[in-house]
C-alpha cells in the first residue's frame, strides 16, 4: 500500500477533502487529521516537507492557504510524492476557477482519476483533463 | 423540495460559531432524513452530494450510506457517479452494507459504458472487501484485458487490492500480467509494474516469474530517457517521471541477490544517473529512486561510488527535502559502502548547522554511524564545535551521542577523559544519568592519569561550577586526589600550565565554599561536597582541618536530611582514630557489572530520603554491607567502654550496663546476617566498605545505618533510657524484616504452653529446636563456633552456647579469655573456658559454656558481642567481634 490517504486542509486547521485508501476506522479519523494537520502547520517553511508519523511518513506541502497532506508508507519515493502532489494541484488549478469546496465533487473525480487503492492509476495532466471535461460535457 | 448544496455550503460558510454550524448542520441532517424516508428519488442524489459536504465537515453522515447503494443502482450515470463517490466515502470495507452494493458493482464492471465502469473499478478498488474480492476477481480478470486502456489500468490496480485480500488469487493474474507490459499507453504499463511489484513484495516466490522481463524493462525505461518531449508525459521537462521511478524500483526488486539480472541493468542505471537533470524536483526523484537501485542491487563498485556521489551532490542542494532524502539513503547505505560516504564527510558534518532540525538529526545520526577508530579524533572535535552552537533541543541527544561514541572508539584513555570532560563542560546539564558515574569508574581506575585528570577538573571548576554533573565529578576527584592536586605540577601538558596551577589548599577550599554557596548548586552536589570535604582532611595538612570541619559542622542542622546527616556522620567520624583508613583513597572502581558494590553506585544521590526507608525490600548483599558497615563504626565508637564490657566477671557494674544499653541500642535494630561465613567475610570487607561509605559511591541505605548509630549514640550520652527515641530509630530504619508478621507474634506466644510439645518440623514459622552449629570467628588461626540448643523444648528462650575454640594455627594460643557482652533483652550466663591455651594445627578445642536467655524471644535475634584477649608466641592480640545468631533461633 503505498498512499495511506490523502488530505486537503486550509491553514485553519479544517479538512476540505479526505480520501482514504486504507481502512481507518471513521471515528478515529478526525482525531488522526487534526494530530497530522497540527504537526504540519507547525513546521516553518524552512523546514522538510516530510514528517515522521507512527511507522509511515507524512509528506505535505502548502499551496497558498491549502495544504495537501498525503500519508505514504516508509518505502514510498518521497519525491515522487511531491510531484505527484504537484500535479494533482496543478489539474485543480486549470479546472477550478472557485472554491474547491464548491466544486467537492469534481476535486475528488480528479483525485480518483489520479490515484485508485492508493497507487497513482494516470499521472499525465493531459489524459486527465480530457476525461474530466468529457464527463462533465455527458452530464 | 430541500435546498441546494450550493446554498448549504454558503449557509455553513456563512456561520460564526461552531454552535451555529452545528445547529446548520443538525437541522439540514434532519431534511435529509425526512427526505429519504419519504423516498424522494428527485432529491436523492443532491442529498447524497450535501451528505459528502457533511462528511468533510466532519459530522456523522453513516444514516446516508444506503442512499449511496440506491444511487449506483440508479441507470443514470450522474446518479451512479454520485453514489459510488459516496460508497468510498461515508463507508469502508468494514461495513456490512457493502455486500448490497456487490452484484450492482459487478454488473457495472461488464457495463459497456467506460465511465460507469471507471467509476464502479475506482469504487471497488478503495473499499472492496475480503468477501467481495472473492466474488468480483472474475470479473476483474475478464477486464484486466479489456481493449481499453482506460479500464485496463483501473483493472491491474483493482488487482492489487483483490491479491492483496486473497493472495491465493495470484495464478489467475499472472499470465495476463505480461501482456499488459508491451503496451503502448503508459498508464497501463504504470499500473501492470504496480501490480508486479506488489506481488513480488507480498510473495518473494512470485520473483522469478518475472525476472524474464528485465530486459523488456531495461529498454522500456531506455526508450523513456532518450525520448524527446512529449506533451503528454511530460513533468517538468522528464518523461514520465513516475513510469522511470517505477521501472527503477521493479528493477531494484529483480535485481536483489541475482548478479546476472544485476547485469543487465547496469547501463541503463549508469545511464540514469548520468543524462538524468539533477536541477529540478522532478529528476531528482528519479536520481534518488537510482541510487537505492544501485545500492541494493549486485551493481559494479564503480556505479555504487556514483550513486553515493549523487547523495553527497544531494547534501549541497538547496531544497532541504533533498537533503532529507540524502541523508536518509545515506544513513541505510553506510554499511554497503562505508568508505565512499566518509569522502562526503564533511559535507555531513555541514548539515548538522542546517535549520531543519529534522536534517540536523539526520545528519548527527549519519555521522554517529560514520564513527570509527581512525576518524574519531576529527568527527569529535567536529562535533564539539557544533555543540558549542547547538540548541538545548538538540544538545542532549548530541551530548548522549558523543558520550557513546567516545566511550566506544576512544584511542586513549586520556583523550577519552579530555572528551567527555569537554562535553561536560560545554552542555554539562543535558548529560545523561550515567556518564559522569562512568568518568569516574575510568579516571579512578587508571591511576596514571588521576593526577591529570584532578587538575584538569580543578581548571574546568575555577572556570566554571554551574554544571551539575561536571562539578559532581570534580568533587569526586578532589575529595579522591587532593592531595595529588596541591603537590604535583608536572601532568598537565606545556600549553595549558601556563595557567599557573600552582593550587594551594587553601584555593582547593576555597573552590569548595564557593561550590557551598552557588545558587544554583543542586542537593546532590552539596552532598558530594561534603564527602569531599571529609575526604580532603586526611589529605590536607594539619592548617587546613580547622576549616574543613567548621564548613562541615554548618551543616549539621541543614534543613536536608541528607546534608545534615553526612555533616553529622564526618564530624563525628574526625573524632575517631581510624577514620584515616575510612577516607583513604578508594580501590580502583570495576565496572558496574562486575562489582554489586559499585552497582550500587547508581542509585542517585538525589533519592528522596523516604526511599532511604525502604530497607526491607533491599537485597540482602546490602543488608551484609549495612551490618559490616556497623561493626566497623562501633569498632571505633565504644573503644571507651570495651574493657568494662564483660558481663562474664561484672567487674564494673555500671559500666557494663552502660555498655549493656548502649549496646542493645545499637543493636536493636541491626540486620542479621544469614551465616557465619559472611560474617567473617564481612570482617575482611570492611575496610573495602567504608571506602564506599566514606566516597561518592556509597548507597543511601548505608547512610542511614550509619545515621541511626550515631543519632542513637547521642541519645544515649543524654539519656540512657530513651526507648522511645529508639524504637522510633527502629523504625525509621526500617529493619522490619526482623519482626514476625502478627500471626507469627501469636504463634509463638502461644507455642510454649506444655501441653502443646512441638515437633521439629511443625511448621516453618516454629524456632528449629535442634542443635545447630555455627561458625562465628575466624581470625589469626583462631576459630569459634557456636553449637546452639535448645535444652527445654518448652522454652524457647533459652538458649545454650556452647562455644568451640580451635586453633588451626602452627602455634599455640596462650592466655585466651573470651568475654561477652548481650543487649538488655538477653539474659548471659558465661562459664570459664575449659583452659587458656589452645593447642595449635586443629590438635585440640577448648570449650566455653553460656546460656542466653532471650526475653523477646522471636522478636529479636541473639546477638553476642565478644570480647577476646589472646597471646600467640607472646604478642598480645584482642580483638571484640559481634557474632549474631540468625534471627528466631
Amino acid at each position: 500500500m503505498a498512499i495511506k490517504y490523502f488530505l486537503l486542509v486550509n491553514i485553519r486547521g479544517k479538512t476540505r477533502l479526505s480520501q482514504y485508501y486504507e481502512s481507518i476506522p471513521f471515528e478515529e479519523r478526525p482525531a488522526m487529521e487534526s494530530e497530522i494537520i497540527r504537526k504540519c502547520l507547525s513546521r516553518t517553511e524552512i523546514q522538510c516537507s516530510f514528517v515522521e508519523y507512527k511507522d509511515y511518513k507524512v509528506i505535505y506541502r502548502k499551496y497558498a492557504t491549502l495544504f495537501f497532506i498525503v500519508g505514504v508508507d516508509t518505502t514510498e519515493n518521497e519525491l515522487a510524492i511531491l510531484e505527484l502532489i504537484h500535479n494533482y494541484v496543478e489539474i485543480l488549478d486549470s479546472c477550478f476557477d472557485n472554491v474547491i469546496m464548491f466544486n467537492l465533487d469534481k476535486a475528488h473525480f480528479i483525485l480518483d482519476e489520479m490515484v485508485s487503492n492508493g497507487d497513482i492509476v494516470e499521472i499525465s495532466k493531459q489524459h486527465i483533463l480530457e476525461f474530466v471535461n468529457l464527463l462533465y460535457k455527458q452530464e | 423540495m430541500s435546498s441546494k448544496l450550493r446554498d448549504l455550503i454558503k449557509t455553513v460558510r456563512s456561520c460564526k460559531t461552531a454552535a451555529e454550524e452545528r445547529s446548520q448542520i443538525a437541522k439540514e441532517s434532519a431534511l435529509i432524513r425526512t427526505a429519504m424516508k419519504e423516498e424522494d428519488i428527485e432529491s436523492r442524489q443532491r442529498n447524497v452530494a450535501k451528505l459528502l459536504y457533511i462528511h468533510m465537515l466532519g459530522y456523522p453522515t453513516q444514516f446516508g450510506q444506503m442512499e449511496c447503494l440506491k444511487l449506483i443502482v440508479s441507470p443514470s450515470y450522474a446518479d451512479k457517479r454520485i453514489g459510488y463517490l459516496g460508497l468510498m466515502l461515508l463507508l469502508d470495507e468494514k461495513q456490512e452494507v457493502l455486500l448490497l452494493a456487490t452484484n450492482c458493482i459487478r454488473g457495472d464492471i461488464m457495463n459497456p459504458n467506460q465511465f460507469i465502469v471507471g467509476v464502479s473499478l475506482c469504487a471497488f478498488g478503495n473499499i472492496c472487501s475480503t468477501a467481495m474480492a472473492r466474488d468480483i476477481s472474475p470479473e476483474i480478470e475478464k477486464v484486466i484485458s479489456h481493449s481499453n486502456p482506460y479500464i485496463r489500468k483501473k483493472a491491474a490496480l483493482c488487482a492489487i487490492r483483490v491479491l492483496r485480500k486473497v493472495p491465493d488469487l495470484t495464478e489467475n493474474y499472472i499470465p495476463k500480467i505480461k501482456a499488459l507490459l508491451s503496451e503502448r499507453n503508459h498508464a497501463v504499463i504504470l499500473t501492470a509494474l504496480t501490480l508486479i511489484v506488489e506481488i513480488c513484495e507480498m510473495d518473494g516466490t512470485q520473483i522469478v516469474h518475472f525476472k524474464k522481463m528485465v530486459p523488456q524493462l531495461v529498454r522500456i525505461l531506455k526508450s523513456l530517457t532518450s525520448s524527446g518531449y512529449l506533451p503528454e508525459h511530460d513533468i517538468g521537462g522528464v518523461t514520465d517521471p513516475f513510469l522511470q521511478v517505477k521501472i527503477l524500483r521493479l528493477l531494484r526488486i529483480l535485481g536483489q541477490n541475482d548478479p546476472e539480472s544485476s547485469d543487465a541493468m547496469n547501463d541503463i542505471l549508469a545511464q540514469v544517473s548520468t543524462n538524468t537533470d539533477s536541477t529540478k524536483n522532478v529528476g531528482n526523484a528519479i536520481l534518488y529512486e537510482c541510487v537505492q537501485t544501485i545500492m541494493s542491487i549486485e551493481s559494479e563498485n564503480g556505479l555504487k561510488v556514483m550513486a553515493i556521489n549523487i547523495l553527497g551532490r544531494f547534501l549541497l542542494n538547496r531544497d532541504n527535502n533533498i537533503r532529507y532524502v540524502a541523508l536518509n539513503t545515506l544513513s541505510r547505505v553506510v554499511n554497503t559502502d562505508i568508505q565512499a560516504v566518509q569522502r562526503h564527510r564533511n559535507t555531513i558534518v555541514e548539515c548538522l548547522k542546517d535549520p531543519d532540525v529534522s536534517i540536523r538529526c539526520r545528519a548527527l545520526d549519519l555521522i554517529y554511524s560514520l564513527v570509527t577508530e581512525s576518524n574519531i579524533r576529527v568527527l569529535v572535535r567536529e562535533l564539539l564545535n557544533f555543540l558549542l552552537i547547538a540548541d538545548a533541543q538538540f544538545k542532549s541527544e548530541l551530548v548522549a551521542k558523543l558520550c557513546i561514541v567516545t566511550e566506544k572508539y576512544a584511542p586513549n584513555k586520556r583523550w577519552q577523559i579530555d572528551t567527555i570532560l569537554r562535553v561536560m563542560s560545554i552542555a554539562g546539564n543535558f548529560i545523561p544519568d550515567e556518564v559522569p558515574s562512568n568518568l569516574i569508574q575510568l579516571i579512578s581506575s587508571t591511576p596514571e592519569l588521576s593526577s591529570y585528570a584532578v587538575q584538569k577538573l580543578y581548571l574546568a571548576l575555577k572556570q566554571d561550577i554551574t554544571q551539575q554533573p561536571l562539578t559532581q565529578v570534580g568533587l569526586w576527584c578532589i575529595g579522591e586526589y587532593g592531595d595529588l592536586l596541591v603537590a604535583d605540577k608536572s601532568q598537565l601538558p606545556k600549553d595549558e600550565d601556563g595557567l599557573s596551577l600552582n593550587v594551594s589548599e587553601q584555593a582547593v577550599i576555597d573552590i569548595i565554599d564557593s561550590i557551598f554557596r552557588h545558587a544554583t548548586t543542586t542537593q546532590a552536589t552539596r552532598q558530594y561536597s561534603l564527602t569531599s570535604l571529609a575526604k580532603l582532611s586526611s589529605r590536607f595538612s594539619q592548617s587546613s582541618l580547622q576549616r574543613i570541619k567548621t564548613m562541615i559542622d554548618n551543616y549539621k542542622q541543614n534543613i536536608n536530611l541528607e546534608l545534615q546527616q553526612r555533616a553529622c556522620e564526618y564530624s563525628t567520624l574526625f573524632d575517631f582514630d581510624k577514620k584515616s583508613s575510612i577516607l583513604d583513597r578508594m580501590p580502583p572502581i570495576e565496572k558496574q557489572e562486575e562489582s554489586p558494590h559499585i552497582g550500587n553506585k547508581n542509585i542517585p544521590t538525589q533519592t528522596p530520603p523516604q526511599q532511604h526507608y525502604n530497607q526491607q525490600q533491599q537485597p540482602q548483599q546490602q543488608s551484609q554491607q549495612q551490618s559490616s558497615q556497623f561493626g566497623s563504626i562501633l569498632d571505633g565508637l565504644d573503644s571507651p567502654t570495651q574493657s568494662s564490657a564483660n558481663s562474664g566477671n561484672n567487674n564494673n557494674k555500671q559500666g557494663g550496663n552502660n555498655a549493656m544499653s548502649l549496646l542493645e541500642d545499637i543493636f536493636g535494630p541491626t540486620p542479621t546476617p544469614t551465616s557465619n561465613g559472611n560474617m567473617n567475610n564481612n570482617n575482611n570487607n570492611m575496610n573495602n566498605n567504608n571506602y564506599g561509605m566514606g566516597g561518592m559511591m556509597n548507597n543511601n541505605n548505608n547512610n542511614n545505618n550509619n545515621m541511626g548509630v550515631m543519632m542513637n549514640n547521642n541519645n544515649n550520652s543524654n539519656n540512657n533510657n530513651n526507648r522511645s527515641q529508639a524504637s522510633a530509630l527502629l523504625d525509621i530504619m526500617g529493619d522490619l524484616q526482623l519482626t514476625p508478621t502478627p500471626q507469627q507474634q501469636q504463634q509463638q506466644q502461644q507455642s510454649p504452653p506444655p501441653q502443646q510439645p512441638l515437633s521439629p518440623t511443625s511448621s516453618v514459622l516454629q524456632p528449629v529446636p535442634q542443635p545447630l552449629t555455627f561458625l562465628v570467628y575466624q581470625k589469626h588461626g583462631l576459630n569459634i563456633s557456636y553449637e546452639c540448643s535448645k535444652p527445654q523444648p518448652n522454652n524457647l528462650s533459652l538458649t545454650n552456647i556452647n562455644m568451640v575454640i580451635t586453633n588451626t594455627g602452627s602455634s599455640p594460643i596462650t592466655n585466651f579469655s573470651l568475654q561477652a557482652a548481650v543487649p538488655k533483652y538477653l539474659k548471659i550466663q558465661l562459664l570459664p573456658p575449659s583452659s587458656t591455651v589452645i593447642p595449635p594445627n586443629n590438635s585440640g578445642e577448648v570449650t566455653q559454656v553460656s546460656k542466653v536467655l532471650n526475653s523477646q524471644q522471636g522478636q529479636k535475634p541473639i546477638l553476642l558481642r565478644l570480647k577476646l584477649d589472646f597471646q600467640i608466641n607472646g604478642q598480645p592480640f584482642s580483638d571484640v567481634p559481634d557474632t549474631p545468631l540468625p534471627s528466631l533461633f
